[in-house]
């Protein structure tokens, strides 16, 4: 019914440890990604942006638990299949997926050529290895890779290289959907822009119809995005489109998030960096109400005590708190204010 | 001016090669520097640079093939591991990786009493020990009571590097290399750290060294700033002289490349 290409309600997934206590690393995260669009997860470590990808990908491997909640892509709801049927016939296909250690994910002892006939053949088992060079060839050539990288082995590639690699893998099957899991920072500013231009090399050329980009450097979600949801202790702390979160972020915690940015442009050396101070709940025993509210400047008593709806204010944005816009833009300013 | 700042370290000519015959790979390519005391500064460049090599050079963990090293205007000598022992009270450093910085089978504690006895601490009682330690903890903003018994496996990345800048404190040198402090760990834990690492410097009055790919790091935080391309400085500067105003092509790029809110993000340059 929906145009959205991947849209998920509610969505909970649990973590349950060797003790049985159950983490709900993904609380109630309701997210939609339409044709042709890019949506940016943002979040310190252990908010629950990569648990998010996993869950989104259907991979419910012990420790990690489904809860609740559905996952739609195009038409399909993918949230009751079995991992091991969400292997064989969403990943890859429908789902692709660049792991955090995406330069780990090569095999060492195997040539990229090698590598790309095994991923082939597990879902098409008539494919000639002809073929299945050609396609590679050609796959490779239209992203901007030399052919040669097909011969070698991992080791013999430089990092950016390699990540990029992964990435022209993780196409070949040509998935709607790519999620892309902290694809950069491992590599210096230079791989970086290439891995980042292949990402969008990707969408516009069609080998993906939609893109999920998780990564904690905002400014590079800003770049790359279209729109960004700030994620903090498993929930959805904010929604709205990249230029909205960046210049104008609502939520104290994404203000906060906006705070470290570090840019080579004049001005920096004048701004002082704002750390967040303290850190983020144990999400064993969270905290009632609002999560962010041990660490928030503006606390008020009514925070922890009712947990706090995510308040929708149309345009595609929501935040999660107990002020109005308008009472948090007021707060804002009169900060600045008081900051010169 | 130059004359009225004290020399910390400095170097002639240094140059690191790897490998012989058709192998031989310059990493560092006769590189001349004079770092002041109390001034920040960055070395600045990409991956495969020599950025790297540089540092260990500085921290004698390797040799340069030629070339000498001064430290405080005097030839450094690191001949016998004693001297090196000596020669380390002066220069710390924090690696990037703070996983695989920590001696694995040893616990918190004694990670933090291996500093204080390094700075001639051995003899106190036990009490003045914890004390020390606990201050250095509080400056990191952990709690030291919750360490002891704890390996440094066990806590978060940023917790770890905050234990790193908690060993610094102790032992009090007078040069920091921080080789990429900030990069494995997230954008709002950085603040915390460059702000600690800022505080400290101020504290103790050490020289800080940045050694990263981050362009903008270096903005933020250094006074001088020295720009790396195959091994040798192609530019330095003041930070607002270097950055804002780059005269080499090589810097340029490496501004470009570094995204940005403010201004158009141009991808068509790799």
């Amino acid at each position: 019914m929906s145009d959205a290409i991947l849209e998920v309600r509610e969505l909970t997934t649990k973590y349950i440890t060797r003790f049985q206590e159950d983490v709900y690393a993904v609380d109630h995260v309701s997210l939609k990604v339409e044709e042709g669009k890019s949506l940016g997860i943002a979040g310190e470590s252990g908010c629950g942006k990569s648990t998010l990808a996993l869950s989104l990908m259907g991979y419910y491997f012990p420790p990690l638990h489904y809860t609740s909640g559905e996952i739609i892509i195009d038409g399909q709801n993918i949230s009751g299949m079995k991992p091991d049927d969400v292997r064989k016939s969403i990943l890859g296909k429908e789902i692709a997926y660049i792991p955090q250690a995406a330069m780990n994910a090569l095999n060492p002892t195997q040539k990229v050529i090698d590598f790309i006939e095994h991923v082939i053949e597990a879902h098409n088992p008539s494919a000639t290895k002809n073929e299945i060079y050609d396609l590679a060839k050609r796959l490779f050539e239209a992203l901007g890779l030399p052919a040669e990288v097909l011969q070698k082995y991992p080791v013999e590639l430089s990092g950016g290289m390699k990540q990029r690699t992964v990435i022209a893998i993780s196409v070949l099957l040509s998935p709607l959907v790519l999620i892309a899991d902290e694809p950069s920072s491992a590599l210096d500013v230079t791989s970086q822009k290439m891995v980042i231009k292949m990402l969008r090399n990707l969408m516009d050329k069609g080998y993906i119809k939609a893109m999920i980009f998780i990564t904690h450097e905002l400014p590079l979600l800003y770049n790359v995005t279209d729109d960004i949801m700030v994620m903090y202790a498993g929930q959805v702390v904010e929604m709205a489109s990249a230029e909205k979160a960046v210049f104008d972020p609502l939520h104290p915690y994404s203000k906060g998030l906006m705070g470290s940015i570090i840019v080579p442009e004049e001005g920096l050396r004048d701004v002082k960096l704002t750390a967040i101070p303290g850190v983020p709940p144990n999400l064993k025993k969270p905290p009632s109400g609002c999560r962010f509210a041990a660490r928030c400047k503006y606390v008020q008593a009514e925070c922890t005590a009712t947990s706090i709806p995510l308040r929708d204010i149309g345009n595609g944005r929501a935040y999660r708190c107990i002020f109005s816009e308008a009472e948090l833009r007021e707060k804002y300013d009169r900060e600045a204010r008081n900051n010169g | 001016m130059a004359d009225e700042r004290k020399l910390c370290l400095s170097g002639t000519g240094i140059t690191k090669v790897f490998g012989i015959g058709r192998n031989k790979t310059t990493a560092v390519n006769h590189v001349d520097f004079n770092f002041y005391e109390g001034e920040i500064i960055s070395i600045v460049g990409e991956s495969g640079s020599g950025k790297t090599t540089l540092a260990k050079m500085l921290l004698g963990l390797i040799n340069p093939t030629e070339g000498e090293i001064y430290f405080q205007g005097v030839k450094r000598d690191i001949s016998s591991h004693r001297k090196k022992k000596e020669y380390w009270k002066n220069i710390q450093a924090i690696f990037q990786d703070p996983f695989s910085s920590y001696n694995i089978f040893r616990k918190i504690d004694s990670v933090l009493l291996d500093c204080i006895h390094m700075r001639g601490g051995r003899g106190l009682p036990y009490d003045q020990k914890v004390e020390l330690m606990t201050e250095a903890c509080r400056f990191v903003n952990l709690k030291f009571d919750e360490l002891t018994n704890k390996y440094p496996f066990e806590l978060s990345g940023g917790q770890q590097q905050r234990l790193m800048i908690a060993r610094i404190f102790l032992l009090k040198p007078q040069i920091l290399l921080a080789d990429e402090p900030t990069s494995m760990i997230d954008a709002c834990s950085r603040a915390t750290i460059l702000d600690m690492l800022m505080q400290l410097r101020d504290e103790i009055g050490m020289t800080p060294i940045f050694i990263t790919h981050d362009i903008g790091l270096a903005y933020y935080v250094s006074d001088t700033v020295y720009i790396m391309e195959k091994g040798e400085f192609v530019e330095k500067g003041s930070a607002d002289e270097v950055i804002l105003h780059p005269k080499e092509p090589y810097t340029r790029r490496l501004i470009s490349d570094v995204p940005k809110i403010y201004e158009e993000w141009d991808l068509s340059t790799v």
